[in-house]
């Protein structure tokens, strides 16, 4: 089977890359987990904030891999036309991954403090900050990334048809490269800091990314079910308005307690109180769709990333997001592990899995076949399950300790300090890392389904095999 | 839904809608800004403040600990951890790293100068004095 545009093949090595840094950023996610029961492991070779980094950034660049890939995957076939240009897509996959290799490997191997040094941190200081730790240079490299990815994604636009997937994934595109901006202002008064460091954190994930969920999402609906591209353009824009309606001003959640004036309170707690709601609709959206279908498309495997993506997105993202998101509840578990419960379900749900999802749908055809084979698709159906289910108790695990800890560090009359109360969270903390490995076997799977073959006919004749139905 | 709206009418309810929430973020942002300096102890943070959040930055404690309830959750929040401890514990504290205890968190040795130590003080002073809206509920963080 040939893909109806050959510059549709520049797709498969960002979603290779994606799938080699996703194993990484599970592999610190343990380091972490363990970290936070026996505190001194791999101290000091792998202190927490390392790895911390490490399992945060990889999952960014991989995401953005994935969404790239993504980007080159549908965006000839929308527009009906061949990648504006395909080598240069190829050359930016190399720079970025050469790019993100060395900041990873500079995070393992040299002093933080050294490599802001080495890396012109004291001519514009922009490390240090949650989630945007990466040296100046692989800043300056993601805008340069960012921008020739959009030359190229908008030429090939421009010269095609224009659908509103295209268009919305271009915004959310677009969005995401105009936000990062700010990683660059870093003003000495920490409230303006903090104030447009979510500028970039909050608008991508609860802003401009959900377009390209959305648009993702919507493409691969569009070719499973079979229905109608009004109806399913008509549900995107009904979804993004609703996201961003709700998240823009939903910024102001986290606008409650870093200095910003006392009415964020109000406007944080009634927009982001918001949120689920297009998160519901898409859940919905994915349902309808896929009740809807009009034909009965072989990759199953696709159908149910498609399905949990709408599921665990509203789990994750909205319901978990809702629960601490007013300012009174807030204000108890503001900072606790029912943040980190919330943020691990919200990534997984959201953005894991609709990058799995295009890929999911988009590799078998890369790899010359409309879809894998039964066996490799029990396979993957299994990992879907496994990883799915173990984030689940991840976050319920979390959760659970985030409620003790706010009790014993905040409610009680006698509060007890952090450590003492960390200390009667490892139960919980065990159970999380339980989880976490069940997370990685469901991954190991994963990636051995990529390579399953089909039993010979006769071995299978008489085995039991509800899936293959 | 799919009977009363169209799909042209969905999408310029989108424009309409993004337009309106960021010219409203905007209009919130600036009015924020312009009330920030009565909210922070000096509306431009002494030299000493900005060179120990340069501190802060370069030796990533926000991959640990908190600040204002943000960052890591692996150790204790730090924005109020000069009215918790005191300048003096703090320096300490920061030269007596790591513990070595077995089995227990571990902070690495950053080697900080007296100047150095001084101005990360200075820096989690600034911070404390912060109108946080009397954030965290108390003084354990």
């Amino acid at each position: 089977m040939q893909l109806q545009y050959k510059s549709q093949a520049v797709a498969k090595p960002y979603f290779i890359a994606a799938i080699a840094l996703f194993v990484g950023q599970i592999l610190f996610g343990l380091i972490l987990g363990l970290q936070y029961v026996v505190g001194d492991f791999l101290f000091p070779a792998i202190p927490f904030n390392i790895a911390r980094m490490v399992h945060t950034n990889l999952l960014i660049v991989w995401l953005l891999f994935g969404f790239m890939g993504a980007a080159y995957y549908l965006v000839p076939e929308e527009t009906e036309t061949e990648l504006h240009s395909p080598l240069l897509a190829h050359l930016l996959f190399w720079v970025f991954l050469v790019a993100g290799a060395l900041t990873i490997v500079g995070y393992l191997m040299v002093p933080y403090a050294s490599l802001a040094d080495m890396t012109g941190n004291n001519i514009l200081a922009t490390m240090g900050r949650e989630f945007l730790e990466q040296p100046l240079p692989t800043k300056l490299g993601i805008v340069v990334v960012a921008l020739a990815f959009l030359y190229n994604i908008g030429m090939t636009i421009l010269k095609g048809r224009k659908t509103a997937i295209t268009i919305i994934l271009l915004m959310g595109l677009v969005g995401l490269a105009v936000l990062f901006l700010f990683a660059f202002y870093n003003p000495s008064n920490l409230v303006k800091d903090k104030y447009f460091w979510w500028w970039v954190v909050h608008l991508w994930v609860e802003g401009v990314w959900e377009l390209i969920l959305g648009a993702i999402l919507g493409f691969v609906l569009l070719k499973i079910t079979g229905v109608d591209r009004e109806v399913i353009e008509k549900w995107l824009y009904v979804i993004i308005t609703l996201t961003l309606v709700t998240g823009i001003i939903g910024t102001g959640h986290h606008y409650y307690w870093i200095g910003a004036p006392g009415y964020w309170q109000w406007w944080g707690s009634v927009f982001s109180a918001l949120e689920p709601i297009p998160f519901f609709a898409l859940t919905v959206f994915c349902f309808n769709m896929v009740n809807r279908r009009r034909r009965q498309h072989p990759n199953k495997a696709a159908t149910l990333w498609a399905l949990g993506t709408g599921v665990m997105a509203f789990l994750g993202a909205g319901v978990w997001g809702f629960l601490h998101t007013l300012a009174p509840v807030n204000y108890y578990t503001h900072g606790t592990q029912i943040t980190a419960a919330h943020g691990h379900m919200a990534f997984y749900g959201a953005y894991v899995m609709v990058v799995l999802t295009i890929i999911s749908y988009a590799m078998p055809m890369l790899r010359g076949r409309e879809v894998n084979p039964e066996r490799a698709q029990v396979l993957e159906m299994w990992s879907f399950w496994l990883m799915t289910v173990s984030m689940v108790f991840i976050t319920l695990f979390l959760t659970a300790a985030g409620i003790l800890q706010v009790w014993l560090q905040r409610i009680i009359p006698n509060p007890q300090a952090f450590m003492a109360v960390q200390d009667q969270l490892a139960m919980f903390y065990w159970m999380r890392w339980l989880a976490g490995l069940v997370f990685m076997a469901g991954l190991v799977v994963y990636l051995y389904s990529f390579f399953a073959k089909d039993k010979p006919q006769t071995a299978a004749v008489g085995e039991a095999q509800p899936a293959a139905t | 839904m799919s009977a009363f709206v169209t799909k042209s009418m969905a999408r310029n309810i989108f424009y309409g809608g993004t337009l309106f929430s960021v010219l409203l973020f905007l209009a919130l942002t600036f009015h924020t800004t312009w009330q920030l300096p009565g909210r922070i102890p000096t509306a431009t943070p002494a030299p000493e403040v900005a060179r120990g959040k340069h501190l802060w930055e370069t030796r990533n404690c926000i991959g640990c600990h908190t600040l204002l309830g943000e960052g890591a959750y692996f150790a204790p929040e730090l924005g109020n951890v000069y009215q918790r401890r005191g300048p003096d514990f703090i320096k300490a504290w920061i030269k007596a790293q790591p513990t070595k205890a077995p089995g227990r968190r571990q902070m690495p040795q950053f080697n900080f100068s007296d100047q150095q130590l001084d101005d990360i003080v200075a820096f989690l002073k600034w911070t404390s004095e912060i109108n946080t809206e009397k954030w965290p509920p108390n003084i354990e963080g």
